[in-house]
């Protein structure tokens, strides 16, 4: 197992791992997204209150769950890129900003399309609403500042740092519902004691959630592959490898 | 969908446009920096 570790640090190892997984996680995640779709749009019942259109949660929360974890393990990774000087973490850091990036929007507009029919405005400068909006862009700035700086090390730490300061508007997107008295609706999932939604419902929301997880796990690896074949291009085997290519 | 298919249905395929488009990318990217590696090093072969 200490040995699994210790390859995974060393790039080439990584790379070799990664690809390896990378079929089997777009299996699995092809197939619970299916099963998903299937349970959100045939199986599960219509809500009293608001007809069909709640089924637009079954990708507006976990988007909206994605877009908080993938900026927390971007931080944690950016932290131990920034301490440890670990060169993979900083990979896995930037390579999961576009993805965040991703879901953050995701969840904005596919909430903007709910909210329409729903509380009748495409959108609101709600405290949940804007925190999530704050967070898009700085998923933005993580980008467009690793971008502007050439050289890859220093980039990745400044980012680190933007990414760790960042942090903060974490717990304010969670706690806003419950902060301040906002249009958002509170939680129905994650609350103390049972949750209060129909067990056909929650099925399918905890399945895409799962999916979007493995989603993520994918584009990571897809694209942290990548930044160490950049980043390794002087190495040998990445020199054989383009050869062989 | 009781009037409300356009937005279900409008929010699915968005859904499904960032998701190919976040696999995508990378597959593309990948292509192109190979064809960039493998140019540099045939460049550098030619003069040592």
């Amino acid at each position: 197992m200490l040995r699994f570790f210790h390859q995974l640090g060393s790039p080439k190892h990584f790379y070799r791992i990664a690809g390896s997984w990378i079929p089997w996680l777009a299996a699995a995640c092809a197939v619970l997204m299916l099963y998903g779709l299937y349970q959100g749009m045939v199986v599960a019942p219509t809500d009293y209150q608001q007809g069909d259109s709640y089924r637009i949660m079954f990708i507006h929360v976990p988007s909206a769950w994605m877009s908080l974890f993938i900026y927390v393990v971007m931080a944690a990774a950016g932290a131990i890129g920034l301490i440890w000087h670990m060169k993979l973490a900083e990979v896995i850091a930037i390579s999961s900003a576009p993805i965040g990036a991703s879901f953050t929007f995701l969840a904005l507009i596919t909430g903007s399309i709910w909210g329409k029919p729903m509380w009748g405005t495409w959108w609101v400068w709600d405290a949940r609403l804007t925190s999530e909006l704050i967070l898009l862009f700085l998923y933005l700035g993580v980008m467009a500042l690793y971008g502007a700086i050439d050289d890859k090390r220093t980039a990745a730490r400044a980012t680190a740092i933007l990414a760790i300061v960042g942090v903060v508007n974490i717990p304010i997107i969670h706690y806003s519902v419950e902060w301040w008295n906002t249009l958002h609706q509170g939680p129905t999932v994650t609350k103390f004691g049972a949750p209060s939604i129909d067990i056909r419902m929650l099925i399918p929301l905890l399945v895409m959630a799962v999916a979007f997880k493995l989603f993520y796990v994918l584009v990571v690896l897809m694209r942290a592959r990548l930044e160490v074949l950049e980043r390794e291009r002087n190495a040998r085997w990445v020199r054989e490898l383009v050869e062989a290519s | 969908m009781g009037g409300y298919a356009a937005y279900v249905w409008s929010s699915y395929a968005i859904a499904l446009v960032v998701l190919v488009a976040n696999v995508m990318v990378p597959i593309i990217q990948r292509r192109k920096l190979l064809a960039r590696l493998a140019r540099r090093q045939r460049r550098e072969r030619r003069q040592p």
